[in-house]
């Protein structure tokens, strides 16, 4: 009982990692605070379905594309929407404020779309639906697989941001946007980098919700809470934290959804985000402020 | 003079149900509960720059109220207990988020609303035993309105003289530049706890004015996001900061809204989403601001 509850915890806590390395990446280099990202998650989810059923297209295979194409939208979002708002803050509070409320409209625009497109129902998809057994409890392949992506994308991209000189550019942007140009970086160009990885990240974790979980087109504010809660618990802009906190919230939510109810996991979630602002609002990991 | 106009306006409001036909009269109320509702909002976000996405969460928890307390307790206890309730939700939520930044109070707004559905709905079903409720209550849908006049009007003069006041000196100077005023001595926190709890008991006692209208109440009903949205870009339209701002964007969003939700409720989402992204590149600071941008223009010129 008790390990399948860790083993199916881990499991969905990899999705969660994923979803919140991408907001993370978005919030700490880019400065924007994204409560469209759940709504490009979906939209990423939705196109899988959509190759999956019209064409045959396996998941696997279409991953490296909405991948790509995630990267491309965020990088038009934030040289279309979010430059003229930065440009237009001038390095001020009302960056935050404004990013909030655009990206707001951008969660109903994606929404309204996805409802025309596809309509309100329940949308899932059987794809290598057969049990495997780990450690005696038996895991559906297409959550394995999706596990290992999470775990291969993750690990990549911890790698990357620690040992390559982009990453180092990557940091120091997160770190002082104010100082970074006086080292020769151009922060706008980090920045939409940071934002496009970040849509790029969350399409792939939609194509893997996509091959498990059933979703509707209204969905898409669950996942971006979910994912907020997480950064904030692995401390703003912290990659090794958003991975940690992803998968501790992966295994409280299948604990509580097995122990208790299935209907207070939300309620679980918000508990722990309640402990964390009022115990270390810095993050769980995050070095006092 | 500043004292007489609103005052008139607010009688003529006052006699219009006596010549309105029954669907009239649900526009005026839809129209005066969105007025208070977005002044409410406005009252703590337009000065702060808190941007507060719970609206529905007080809203609702008002509205519960009333559908859980109408058989038991005369109606000015209920609407004194929905205020009681919706101060202390208010009060836990501002303690544990309005002293960090910003961005977390958001966040936290942001799930707050689907949080208390979903516990009320739990807690309906596993220990209750019934979801959904039954409000009979004697009042007519002109006394509805009339009580939400009277809030509509409260609200605005609460905020006028709010504004005037030492609190809205430290709200303005805390949405300016939080160090600067923690530096000249304003206590952060409880200034934006006293401001973000009158707001949220108006909100509990809008939402428990209108819950009349509903008879049947549920969790779903009453916690519908969209009541938030709308508030907020309302609000945003007019001029968060401005008196009449408020007001300004809820009546002509209200019936457009109106319009949209029984004509196109497909299309809904997207316009509201166009509106709100126009409102940040087009008119950040509200119409209000805007036209006088313009009409100073227009003198210099002259």
């Amino acid at each position: 009982m008790l390990t399948t509850t860790v083993i199916l915890g881990l499991v969905l806590g990899g999705t969660y990692a994923l979803l919140a390395l991408g907001l993370t990446l978005q919030y700490g280099i880019a400065r924007i605070m994204n409560l469209a990202y759940g709504e490009l998650t979906l939209l990423s989810a939705f196109v899988v379905v959509a190759l999956f059923q019209g064409l045959g297209l396996s998941p696997l295979l279409t991953l490296p594309l909405v991948a790509a194409g995630g990267y491309g939208i965020g990088w038009l979002l934030y040289a279309v929407m979010m430059r003229p708002l930065v440009a237009r803050s001038q390095g001020r509070g009302r960056l935050e404020v404004d990013s909030i409320l655009a990206t707001f409209g951008l969660l109903f625009l994606i929404q309204g779309g996805l409802l025309l497109a596809f309509g309100a129902n329940f949308t899932s998809i059987s794809y290598l639906d057969r049990g495997v057994t780990v450690l005696g409890v038996s895991v559906a392949l297409n959550r394995l697989i999706a596990f290992g992506i999470c775990v291969v994308v993750g690990a990549a991209l911890v790698v990357a941001l620690k040992t390559t000189r982009w990453g180092l550019i990557m940091r120091a942007v997160a770190l002082t946007p104010g100082s970074a140009p006086l080292v020769g970086i151009d922060v706008n160009r980090a920045a939409r980098q940071g934002f496009a990885l970040g849509s790029a990240l969350a399409a792939v974790a939609g194509a893997s919700i996509s091959m498990y979980q059933t979703f509707s087109a209204t969905a898409g504010v669950v996942f971006t809470m979910k994912a907020l809660v997480i950064v904030i618990m692995g401390g703003v802009g912290n990659v090794p934290g958003a991975l940690a906190a992803g998968f501790g919230l992966g295994l409280i939510e299948t604990f509580v959804a097995t122990a208790i109810d299935p209907g207070l996991t939300l309620a679980a979630t918000f508990a722990i985000f309640l402990l964390v602002l009022l115990w270390r609002p810095q993050g769980l990991f995050g070095a006092r402020r | 003079m500043r004292l007489i106009l609103p005052l008139i306006c607010l009688a003529v409001l006052a006699v219009l149900p006596l010549h309105f036909s029954d669907y009239g009269l649900g526009l005026l109320i839809g129209a005066a509960t969105y007025v208070t509702l977005a002044s409410a909002w406005a009252l703590f976000s337009g000065h702060t720059h808190y941007i507060s996405l719970a609206t529905v969460a007080f809203y609702g928890a008002g509205a519960y109220t009333v559908a859980v307390l109408n058989e038991v307790l005369p109606y000015p206890a209920i609407l004194l207990c929905a205020a009681v309730i919706g101060g202390t939700l208010a009060l836990i939520v501002g303690l544990s988020t309005l002293r960090l930044r910003g961005v977390y109070f958001v966040i936290f707004s942001f799930g707050l609303a689907e949080l208390i559905r979903q516990l009320i709905t739990w807690y309906e079903v596993n220990v209750t035993g019934t979801l959904g409720r039954y409000i009979f209550l004697d009042i007519t849908t002109r006394q509805i309105y009339w009580q939400m006049l009277a809030l509509g009007a409260a609200t605005i003069a609460l905020t006028a003289w709010i504004m005037r006041a030492r609190l809205g000196l430290a709200l303005r100077v805390i949405g300016d530049d939080e160090t600067v005023a923690a530096h000249s001595g304003v206590n952060l926190a409880r200034v934006k706890l006293i401001a973000f709890v009158l707001s949220s008991v108006i909100l509990t006692l809008a939402g428990a004015i209108t819950s009349p209208r509903y008879v049947y109440v549920e969790p779903s009903i009453v916690f519908n996001p969209t009541v938030s949205f709308l508030t907020v870009i309302m609000a945003l339209l007019g001029g968060a900061n401005r008196l009449w701002g408020p007001a300004l964007g809820a009546v002509p969003l209200f019936l457009v809204f109106e319009f949209l939700s029984s004509n196109f409720p497909d299309t809904y989402p997207i316009f509201l989403g166009l509106l709100f992204i126009g409102v940040v590149f087009v008119v950040p600071d509200g119409l209000i601001s805007a036209a006088e941008r313009l009409t100073r223009r227009g003198q210099v010129r002259a």
